[in-house]
C-alpha cells in the first residue's frame, strides 16, 4: 500500500485515482486501503466509504476469478439482450454482483459498452464476445470453467 | 520538440519523404468493434501471410481506429483501389493476399454484397452505407494509426493550431467558431463560441476547459470511436479552446466502461507533449497549457456536467443547482467551459477550412454534420456521419438499409435516457436539434436506436426508467423517488397488474419529475414513458386491458390464454440473426 500511495498526491481529487489503483491491485477495496487512504489524505474514512460506495466501479467485497459483464444497454436489449442476461444468470447460479461460490464467477452488468451494433455483447475479463445468443451463454461459459 | 511553427510543415514533409509507399497498403479496422469481433485474429493472420510470403517490404499494414460499419467488423481496405472486405475470418486472408494483393483482382466470395438488392460493391466508397454520408471528421480514420502522431501530422493535424497561435488573437477564434454555427455535440445544442465568450468574459486568476468524454446513453459510442481512431483532433481542439478562452489547465473525463479511449488518449496526449504540442511555449509561443485525464468510476450522471466537476474534485457525483453556470463558477469555484468531444473535434476542422466553409453545410440553425451511432433492428448498423437536416429515412433506409431480417420499421429512438421515440410519420423530418425538440424528441450526443414490431415498447419505458432510477444521484426526490414509482408502475403493466389508471399516474408523475428535478438527469428521466404513452398508447392499454403484449416480450403476458389461468409455459426468444 505504501509504495501504491506514493506515487498520489494527497488531495481529494487523487482519491477515484487511487482507489482505482488499489481495485487494480488486489480486485477489490480491503477495509484496510481505506483507512490507509482516508490517512494518506488527511481525511475519514467515512468520506472515502462515502465516495467509493457512490460509484459502480469499485467494490468492497473481492471478486471471482473471472469477471463475466453483461451489457444491459439500450440496443442489446432490443436485440435481445434480457434473455441473455437471464440465461446467464441461470447459468452461474447468480445474481448481478454475486459471486458463485466456487469463486469462480462474478456475474457484473453495465449500462452500455459501446459496441452497440454488434450486440448483445458480453465481457469476460476484458474480452468481447459480440452477438452473442442464449444458445451461446452456456458454450462461452464453458469454456471458462474448463480453464479453472 | 516543436519550438517554431515552421517546424511543424518541416516535420511533415520528413515523415512524407521517410515513408516508403508501399504498393498495396492493408487498413484493419481495429475499434473496440472491430476487436470484439476478432480483428486481433485478422492482425496476426496478415502478420502471417506477409511474413510467409516475404512481403512485408512491398506490402504496407495500416491499423486504424473505427470506420464506422460495425456491423460488417471485422473488415480491411485496401488501397490504393479501396477494395472492401467486411465480415472477415482468419483463414479468409491467404486468398486476400494472393489474389489482391498479388494479382490485383477481387475476391469475389468476400465482397461486400446489399442482402436487399444483390448488388455487389468491391470498393468501400460505393457501398451505399458509406456513399450517403459526409465524413468531414471521421474519413480521417481510415489513415490514421492512433497510436502514431505521425499519421496525424500527414492529415494536417495541428495546422490549424499554429494557424491560431500565431496569426489570430483569442476573439477572433471565438469570431471563427462563432460564425461557424457550431453548436455543442453533446445534446443540449448551446452554441459553443458563445458559450467560449461567457468563460473568457469572467474575471478571474484561473480557468478550466473540459472535454466531457462520459458517454454514458446507452447506445451511443461516437466519441469514444473518435477519442479511440483519431484522439489528437479533440487534443488539438481542446489547445485552441484554451487558447480563445484563456486557460492553461485541462481535463478530459472519460467513462472507465471505453478503455480502448482511455488508452488512446493517454498515448495521444503524451506524445503531443512530448513534441511540445501541450506544456510550457506551445510551438515557441508564449501560450501554455496542459491536459489532465481523468478515468470515470461508472456514474451515469457524471455525464451531467455539475456531477462531472464533482467528480473530478475526487467527491460523490452529486448534481448541484445551475446557475451559477460552470462558465460563472465550475471547477473549484473557478470558471470552466465544459465541451463534448465531438464538439472538439469540430474545431480544428472549422479554423482549417474556414467558418464560411463550414456553415454551408447543415441547416440554417444547426451547421456542419452530426455523428450518430444508428443501432438496434436496423440491417446496416454503426457510426454514421451526416450533414444536419438529412432526412430520418435517408439515414435509416439509404445509409442503414432498412429494417432487419425483413420485419417493419415501428420508431427511432434518439437522445437516450432523456430523448423520445419517433414513429413512421417523423420519417420525412429533416434532422437537426431544433426540428428534434419539435417532434418531442433530442438529438441528444447522437444515439439512433431502430426498433421493430418485436420491441415492446412498453417493456422499452420500463427498460429507461430501470435505467434511470439506478442512475439517479439521489440528491433531489423527485429524480430520486420519482422514477422510482414510475419504474415499478411499468413493471406491474408489463406483468399484467397494470389498472387503468396507472397511464394518468404516469403523466402526472413524469410531468412533476420533469419540473421539480435538480439537473438534467432527472428532468429529462420521465421522457421515454412520456413520448411512448403518446405515440404507443395502444399498446400500454393492451397490457393492462387485454394483459397482452403485442410485441411478444412482456413474458408474464405472451403466454397467457386467460387472464385468470396460470402461466403455461415461457417463450423463448428467438435469436436475432443479422
Amino acid at each position: 500500500m505504501d509504495d501504491l500511495l506514493r506515487g498520489f498526491g494527497r488531495e481529494q481529487k487523487d482519491l477515484t485515482q487511487i482507489l482505482h489503483k488499489v481495485q487494480a491491485e488486489y480486485g477489490y477495496i480491503p477495509a484496510q486501503a481505506v483507512r490507509r487512504i482516508a490517512e494518506h489524505l488527511n481525511t475519514t474514512e467515512n468520506e472515502v466509504y462515502g465516495v467509493l460506495t457512490f460509484y459502480k466501479a469499485f467494490r468492497l467485497q473481492p471478486r471471482g476469478k473471472h469477471l463475466v459483464t453483461v451489457c444491459q444497454g439500450t440496443s442489446c436489449h432490443v436485440r435481445g439482450g434480457a434473455g441473455v442476461f437471464d440465461e446467464m444468470k441461470k447459468e452461474l447460479g447468480v445474481e448481478p454482483g454475486g459471486t458463485t461460490p466456487d469463486r469462480m464467477f462474478t456475474l457484473d452488468t453495465v449500462n452500455c459498452l459501446g459496441c452497440c451494433a454488434i450486440g448483445p455483447t458480453v465481457v469476460i475479463n476484458g474480452t468481447y464476445y459480440s452477438r452473442v445468443s442464449v444458445e451461446d451463454v452456456h458454450s462461452i461459459i464453458a469454456e471458462y470453467r474448463k480453464r479453472k | 520538440m516543436l519550438t517554431h511553427p515552421s517546424q511543424l510543415t518541416a516535420w511533415k514533409a520528413r515523415i512524407l519523404e521517410e515513408r516508403s509507399v508501399p504498393k498495396k497498403t492493408v487498413v484493419v479496422s481495429n475499434g473496440t468493434c472491430g476487436r470484439a469481433s476478432g480483428s486481433l485474429g485478422i492482425i496476426e493472420a496478415l502478420d502471417r501471410e506477409l511474413d510467409r510470403r516475404g512481403l512485408r517490404d512491398t506490402v504496407g499494414m495500416q491499423v486504424t481506429g473505427c470506420h464506422g460499419f460495425c456491423e460488417l467488423e471485422p473488415n480491411i481496405v485496401i488501397y490504393p483501389e479501396g477494395i472492401y472486405y467486411g465480415r472477415l475470418k482468419p483463414e479468409d486472408i491467404p486468398s486476400i493476399i494472393e489474389k489482391t494483393i498479388l494479382k490485383n483482382k477481387v475476391v469475389e466470395p468476400l465482397v461486400y454484397a446489399d442482402s436487399k438488392t444483390g448488388r455487389r460493391y468491391a470498393l468501400q466508397k460505393e457501398i451505399p452505407f458509406y456513399r450517403k454520408q459526409t465524413r468531414l471528421l471521421t474519413e480521417d480514420n481510415l489513415r490514421i494509426d492512433p497510436d502514431r502522431i505521425e499519421d496525424y501530422i500527414l492529415a494536417d493535424g495541428y495546422q490549424a493550431l499554429a494557424k491560431v497561435l500565431f496569426d489570430m488573437t483569442a476573439e477572433e477564434v471565438i469570431r471563427e467558431i462563432d460564425s461557424a454555427g457550431l453548436r455543442g455535440r453533446g445534446g443540449a445544442g448551446f452554441p459553443t463560441g458563445k458559450k467560449w465568450q461567457f468563460c473568457r468574459n469572467e474575471v478571474a486568476d484561473r480557468r478550466y476547459i473540459i472535454c466531457n468524454a462520459d458517454e454514458g446513453n446507452p447506445g451511443t459510442y461516437m466519441d469514444r470511436s473518435i477519442l479511440v481512431a483519431n484522439p489528437h483532433s479533440v487534443i488539438e481542439g481542446m489547445i485552441i479552446g484554451a487558447y480563445a478562452i484563456g486557460t492553461a489547465e485541462a481535463y478530459i473525463y472519460v467513462r472507465m466502461e471505453a478503455p480502448q479511449a482511455v488508452r488512446q488518449v493517454t498515448i495521444a496526449r503524451d506524445q503531443a507533449r512530448k513534441h511540445g504540442l501541450l506544456g510550457k511555449s506551445i510551438l515557441g509561443s508564449e501560450f501554455h497549457f496542459d491536459i489532465q485525464i481523468v478515468e470515470g468510476a461508472g456514474a451515469y450522471v457524471c455525464g451531467e456536467e455539475t456531477s462531472l466537476m464533482a467528480s473530478i474534485e475526487g467527491r460523490r457525483a452529486v448534481s448541484r443547482q445551475r446557475p451559477p453556470f460552470p462558465a460563472q463558477s465550475g471547477l473549484w469555484g473557478y470558471p470552466t467551459n465544459i465541451n463534448n468531444v465531438e464538439t472538439w473535434a469540430n474545431v480544428p476542422l472549422i479554423i482549417r477550412r474556414g467558418a464560411e466553409w463550414y456553415s454551408q453545410i447543415g441547416t440554417p440553425k444547426s451547421k456542419g454534420t452530426k455523428i450518430f451511432s444508428l443501432v438496434g433492428k436496423i440491417r446496416h448498423g454503426g457510426q454514421v456521419e451526416v450533414p444536419m437536416g438529412i432526412k430520418l429515412r435517408e439515414i435509416i433506409y439509404d445509409i442503414g438499409g432498412g429494417i432487419k431480417d425483413g420485419k417493419q420499421f415501428k420508431a427511432v429512438q434518439t437522445g437516450g435516457p432523456a430523448g423520445g421515440f419517433l414513429p413512421a410519420e417523423f420519417l420525412d423530418l429533416a434532422i437537426d436539434y431544433d426540428n428534434l425538440v419539435q417532434a418531442g424528441s433530442t438529438m441528444g450526443s447522437g444515439g439512433m436506436i431502430v426498433m421493430d414490431e418485436t420491441t415492446c415498447m412498453v417493456d422499452l419505458a420500463r427498460h429507461y426508467m430501470h435505467f434511470t432510477q439506478e442512475e439517479s444521484c439521489g440528491k433531489c426526490v423527485p429524480c430520486r423517488v420519482g422514477t422510482r414509482q414510475m419504474h415499478d408502475i411499468l413493471v406491474r403493466i408489463t406483468r399484467g397488474e397494470g389498472k387503468e389508471e396507472d397511464l394518468a399516474r404516469l403523466e402526472e408523475l413524469g410531468d412533476s419529475i420533469r419540473v421539480a428535478s435538480l439537473c438534467g438527469l432527472g428532468q429529462s428521466a420521465p421522457n421515454p414513458v412520456l413520448s411512448t404513452l403518446r405515440h404507443f398508447r395502444q399498446e400500454y392499454v393492451e397490457h393492462i386491458k387485454q394483459r397482452k403484449c403485442p410485441a411478444g416480450v412482456c413474458k408474464e403476458l405472451v403466454s397467457l390464454p386467460s387472464p385468470k389461468a396460470p402461466p403455461t409455459g415461457r417463450k423463448t426468444k428467438k435469436r436475432q440473426h443479422d
